[in-house]
């Protein structure tokens, strides 16, 4: 038997498509799985009304007249004080008068548009940064922003260098130092990460050796300790005299804690690596630098990114641990805050509003890797 | 045949020992190939072929015995393994080309970092291999956009590249689909005929017979038999030869 002609392609049958099959597939495909789906719609219906009345519907918004980029909009004729902003629902007044600390923290007032161009440099960097994708000299260019960025922005926050009038660190807070304290941290462990992977996988016995009893110490203990151990135990090892600045302090601790997870993650992307590449890289004469630079890190890291930022996500939840030895970071400012005695008892806006902040830098964090990772991916399109 | 006694060898090896652990990997190998030779090395699998050509450019270690390749004796000494490997050009079953980089950029590698030439020239001479080998125009693409052929025909242009005085081929068509072995096997063709060094672990016998100057038969980590390949096939000596031929031609013929 032979067939000469071709046949012509169809649609699936109408019963194969469409919402109700949709239904069908996804909600109510067996028993249990329908029942679950009540359940869940039920659980829905208890939690989102009365969150929803609280949050918007019965809340207060009486902000008085707001400025915003020059225009007046009036919300109410005075701004709603503590006691007359009701306890049943949210009072956001209270937000908008704090909104600054939550920002800045102490960050002396009239300076406050130094942060603000940080902000506003670090938006551009990634705006940079896909401009120049295509570019001939995109490399130079991102390096130069690389190296320049930090030190721009150190400046303009601290102060000092006789340009501008020093802040010193324990003004920083708010958002502004959560920030700083989770970019400082992946930022400076990263390479630290990558040189202590590298370590573990490497030939000579006694980089190993360090390189892993430094990283199983670091994984076998809290972030806690390791906090508390980087403010108090290690200014007993340096000179009393030297003014050892505790943010500095936490931030070492920090970036020691975030390389060993960087470093474990790292070592996920390097084992999954094939000793073909490996074989290849030394048959063609590369050395052991240009081999890990040029062939192996290239994807050891391309696969790891996912990792990467869902370890650089912990960190930045993380960071709000460094209230406990008394930095002032954006979860700090809620019970500050809330024990003016003007405002008193306010945490449930607080925590609320620091959530809600927390979860749209990391939720765009982790949008921006899964973009990462897709653009990054295009090679292996077959 | 009389020319070619007068080359002195490039690669000598005497008394080749290598253990896996306990295992017992190269026996006792001696052998040794004059510049220009086409070897072709075959036997059954885990007889030591293919660690045998892999310890030619330090792939892997060997616990006694001598190798010297193109005048320099091998060592653990870094400098001089790099300098091996740069006269020494390896092809893999698997290709091993660098999938993050595109065709061009995998061929550009070893000549801009390792040789030291501007990109502009490593480029130029990158495309010319390129042409060679018959894939020009999938120089902006990336591996694994290719055929399994194709990316063969890829990793020996990027071999090429580095103008090696030899090539070791490591089962190159062993990992293809069978209608994609001539096209790399008539790179080869072109490569013997040009008159570089050439040792090739391979069962394609049809090459063998057409290109070797010499066969070498391992078994079980030794070198068993050799012979030049009128006689290898007509007047097999060995008993193991006998039964390995009688195995790999009965499909052939």
């Amino acid at each position: 038997m032979a067939v000469n002609e071709l046949q012509s392609t169809r649609k699936p049958p109408i019963s194969q498509i469409g919402a109700i099959l949709w239904l069908r597939t996804n909600l109510i495909s067996s028993w249990t799985n329908g029942l679950l789906t009540f359940a869940s719609l039920y659980l829905l219906y208890i939690a989102i009304p009365p969150l929803l009345d609280w949050m918007v519907l019965s809340a207060n918004f009486n902000f008085g007249t707001v400025n915003i980029l020059g225009f007046e909009i009036k919300f109410s004729e005075v701004m709603a004080d503590n006691q007359n902003c009701g306890r049943d629902a949210a009072c956001w007044p209270y937000i908008y008068e704090k909104f600054y600390m939550y920002i800045y923290g102490f960050y002396p007032r009239e300076e406050s548009w130094r942060p603000d161009v940080v902000y506003g440099l670090t938006a551009l960097l990634f705006v940079i940064v896909r401009l120049v994708r295509n570019y001939k000299y995109k490399n130079r260019v991102i390096l130069s922003m690389i190296v320049t960025y930090p030190i721009v922005s150190y400046i303009l926050i601290a102060g000092g260098f006789g340009l501008l009038p020093v802040v010193e660190t324990h003004q920083w807070g708010g958002l502004l130092l959560s920030l700083i304290i989770a970019s400082v941290g992946i930022i400076v462990s990263f390479p630290i990460g990558v040189v202590l992977a590298l370590g573990r996988q490497s030939d000579l016995r006694v980089i190993k050796l360090f390189s892993t009893l430094f990283i199983e110490f670091i994984r076998g203990v809290p972030l806690i300790t390791i906090l508390f151990m980087a403010s108090f135990v290690l200014p007993l090892f340096l000179e009393s005299s030297t003014n050892f600045d505790k943010l500095l302090r936490a931030l070492i601790g920090i970036a020691l804690f975030q390389a060993a997870y960087f470093a474990e993650v790292v070592r996920g992307g390097l084992q999954a690596i094939p000793k073909g590449q490996y074989e290849a890289a030394d048959a063609i004469g590369l050395n052991y630098f240009q081999k890990n630079a040029l062939i192996i890190l290239p994807q050891a890291l391309k696969i790891s990114i996912p990792n990467i930022v869902g370890s650089s996500i912990s960190l930045f939840k993380d960071s709000t641990l460094v209230l406990i030895i008394g930095l002032m970071d954006m979860l700090a400012m809620v019970n500050m805050t809330s024990n003016d005695p003007y405002w008193l008892g306010r945490e449930t806006e607080g925590f609320v509003f620091v959530t809600m902040v927390f979860w749209v830098i990391l939720y765009s964090m982790s949008r921006y890797s899964r973009k990462l990772e897709i653009r990054f991916n295009t090679e292996n399109k077959n | 045949m009389e020319t070619e006694n007068n080359k002195s060898n490039i690669i000598e090896i005497s008394e080749l020992n290598k253990w896996y652990g306990d295992f017992h990997a190269l026996k006792n190998i001696n052998m040794s190939v004059k510049e220009g030779e086409i070897i072709v090395v075959c036997g059954p699998s885990g007889s030591g072929k293919s660690t045998l050509i892999r310890c030619v450019n330090f792939l892997e270690k060997f616990q006694e015995g001598n190798i010297v390749v193109a005048g320099i004796e091998l060592t653990d000494d870094a400098q001089k393994i790099r300098k091996i490997r740069s006269e020494v050009a390896m092809v893999f079953q698997h290709f091993n080309l660098f999938p993050h980089l595109t065709i061009v950029d995998n061929l550009t590698l070893a000549p801009i970092w390792v040789h030291n030439e501007t990109k502009e020239e490593a480029r130029e001479k990158a495309l010319k291999f390129l042409e060679r080998v018959d894939i020009r125009e999938q120089a902006e693409k990336y591996p694994n956009q290719l055929s399994g052929g194709q990316q063969q025909r890829v990793a020996i242009a990027r071999s090429l590249c580095t103008s090696p005085k030899i090539m070791l081929f490591d089962e190159p068509t062993s990992a293809l689909d069978p209608e994609m072995i001539s096209e790399v096997l008539d790179v080869m063709v072109e490569l013997a005929k040009e008159g570089i060094t050439m040792i090739c672990v391979t069962h394609e016998m049809g090459f063998a017979r057409k290109m070797a100057n010499r066969i070498i038969f391992m078994d079980e980590g030794q070198i068993v038999e050799e012979n030049d390949p009128v006689n290898f096939f007509k007047n097999p000596e060995s008993d193991r030869l006998q039964l390995f031929l009688s195995q790999i031609l009965t499909h052939d013929e």
